[in-house]
């Protein structure tokens, strides 16, 4: 967060000043004993706490775990209590997802995340300099306007989306979705590219402005290489909501343009023992947000906060 | 930090046209200059998000049900009425509260101590810190799907499993989302959510000023002296950002409830409430006007949130 330095600084320095006074405080001597204490605890104290983060880290990622190991099963050893954890390697849960027709979800799921992502930076990033760099009058209000749409939810407008579509047949037509991501995901691209559009040095466009450089070259030339990490971030966070959401697509669409969330309520529906190819299919539709978001966890952070944590 | 970088623009809307340096156009087309750039985004989110709830609002006024075309026609605020005294509607207001507080609170709590666990260095840091990651990059619908069959499942779920191995053939082998439908879809979300605050509070710790940290240390401060005055006062936008992102999304889930009970056992939220209201029972005149009352409910809550992210945004412009 681009707060001024001086400020946060001065207001720790007097509550630094409040701990020096405090009743509570150490004399000399005490202090230094207390830090003798302290070094000889340190090693055990520090062995626990690391031990405590990696078991909260191992809690955490073990459903996940249990999920790939579950998917790697037969059928019969997936549904054993208690559980096998060494029975043998299978891809019968992948066959039968496979088998059962998940490209067309896929790709339509691929399409409505990178092209409504597409869609999102390329109206968001001049909107966020008309924001930041070269702002309009009531700039905080329209960015709040921005951000109070994200509030409203989606379920109380899908009713006249659904009949409009209706009445025009874009009912699951794909196009529908790319339409209504890039509206879903509009604010927070405008409010992150604005956090990092602010940061842009002004001398920078001043050089663009004296060679003459019009607005579209001065974003394109100037600003996109400069904020490019910002771009990403926006980017990626995009592409997760988009390829995450269930109940537009749920209501919108259904054989031709479903998405693979929606492919996989559907999938779960039939009879028998199928936990191995839940996790299968589990496994296959997160991937490609698991391998992005591993692939950029620094973006993945700054993305989720909008850009305010940098 | 770049903070000259950021105070110039930030500063523009109050200085005037000519000391800005940057304008040399005349003022009229200069405003136009300015507003050109942002009114594609403007006008798309306008259209597209109220011009349907401009929508919505209309049909909340109308008998309107997709099952009887012929008795179409103006209800009044029967609609309404009919929301406010139908029970499964109220209990879907109360779920929704219910759910968003809890999930935010607990998240926002287990987020706190991981990242200050994580805010340490220790072999294998960012091990742990993808191994935290790991459940924010699950689909939503997946999560709910793991968790319903592979973890919860009475039979072959993973947490019976375990308590099989613990206690035997003759463990305790509960139904868990029968049970405790509420509690089940609330730890299957805190699960997703944790890492989310985890991440947020983590980046703010770590812009925590150490220098000044170490010097109350030395001081004589204890660790939950320094927590108190120091860390927590420090965290306070971050904490304030993640709960009112996280409650953003939280209050509009429908993955969860729809897949782990298909809104039974008194678990249908708002979302959840209006879906079937308007996709399964075809009422699009009460579907609509829940939706307002959804609208008007939000707007309250945000009122009040947004004034929280404003004074954050005053902060940072600052």
């Amino acid at each position: 967060m681009s707060t001024s330095e001086g400020t946060t600084e001065s207001a720790i320095d007097a509550r630094k000043d409040e701990m020096r006074t405090a009743p509570g405080a150490e004399e000399p001597t005490e202090r230094r004993r207390a830090q003798q204490y302290r070094h000889r605890k340190e090693p055990r104290a520090a062995m626990l706490l690391t031990a405590a983060a990696w078991l909260a880290g191992i809690l955490f990622a073990l459903p996940v775990a249990w999920m790939i190991l579950t998917s790697f099963h037969g059928e019969t050893d997936a549904a054993k209590n208690p559980p096998d954890l060494f029975a043998p390697l299978s891809l019968e849960g992948y066959r039968t997802f496979f088998d059962a027709g998940p490209w067309p979800p896929l790709l339509n799921s691929l399409t409505a995340s990178v092209l409504s992502t597409v869609l999102v930076i390329v109206l968001a990033f001049p909107a966020a300099y008309a924001l930041s760099i070269r702002p309009v009058k009531a700039w905080t209000d329209v960015l709040f306007f921005f951000l109070s749409t994200k509030m409203l939810p989606i379920v109380a407008g899908i009713l006249p989306i659904y009949l409009f579509a209706q009445a025009s047949g874009l009912l699951d037509n794909i196009w529908l979705l790319v339409i209504l991501y890039t509206s879903m995901n509009m604010p927070i691209a405008v409010w992150m590219l604005r956090s990092f559009l602010a940061e842009v040095p002004v001398e920078m466009l001043e050089a663009a402005q004296v060679d003459g450089a019009g607005l579209a070259t001065t974003l394109r030339k100037v600003i996109a290489p400069v904020v490019m990490p910002g771009i990403a971030s926006a980017a990626l966070i995009c592409f997760i909501f988009s390829w995450n959401e269930l109940l537009l697509a749920r209501v919108l669409t259904s054989t031709v343009a479903q998405t693979a969330p929606v492919f996989l309520t559907g999938f779960v529906t039939s009879q028998g023992l199928f936990l191995a190819k839940v996790c299968a299919a589990s496994f296959v539709v997160s991937l490609p947000v698991l391998a992005a978001g591993f692939a950029a966890q620094d973006k993945l952070v700054q993305g989720l906060s909008m850009g305010a944590v940098k | 930090m770049t903070t000259s970088a950021a105070e110039t623009p930030l500063d523009a809307p109050e200085t005037s046209e000519d000391d800005d340096g940057r304008t040399t156009q005349p003022a009229g087309s200069g405003k136009w200059a300015r507003r050109l750039p942002l009114l594609p985004a403007l006008v798309f989110v306008i259209v597209l998000t109220q011009l349907p709830f401009l929508g919505t609002i209309i049909v909340s006024f109308m008998n309107w049900n997709a099952y009887y075309p012929d008795e179409r026609g103006f209800a009044g605020v029967d609609n309404f009425a009919r929301v406010f005294t139908d029970t499964n509607a109220r209990s879907a207001v109360f779920v929704t509260i219910l759910l968003t507080v809890s999930v935010v609170l607990v998240s926002l709590v287990l987020g706190l101590l991981i990242a200050l666990l994580l805010d340490r260095r220790f072999r294998g840091r960012g091990v742990v810190r993808t191994l935290m990651i790991t459940p924010f990059l699950v689909v939503p619908v997946a999560a709910a799907l793991l968790w319903k069959h592979a973890l919860y499942n009475p039979e072959y779920g993973l947490l019976n499993g375990m308590l099989t191995w613990v206690f035997g053939d003759d463990a305790p082998q509960p139904d868990w989302i029968s049970n405790n439908p509420l509690i089940a879809i609330v730890a299957a979300l805190v699960w997703q959510w944790t890492p989310f605050m985890m991440l947020i509070l983590l980046a703010g710790l770590q812009s925590r000023p150490m220098d000044v940290v170490e010097a109350a240390r030395i001081d004589g401060a204890s660790a939950w002296q320094i927590f108190t005055h120091m860390t927590l006062p420090h965290l306070r936008q971050y904490i304030e950002l993640s709960a009112l992102l996280g409650a953003i999304y939280v209050v509009q889930n429908f993955d969860h409830v729809f897949t782990i009970t298909s809104g039974g056992l008194g678990t249908a939220n708002l979302p959840y409430f209006i879906y079937q209201t308007f996709y399964t029972a075809q009422d699009y005149g009460r579907a609509s006007a829940a939706g307002v009352v959804v609208v008007i409910g939000t707007i309250i809550i945000a009122t009040l949130a947004l004034r929280t992210a404003f004074t954050l945004f005053k902060e940072e412009s600052r």
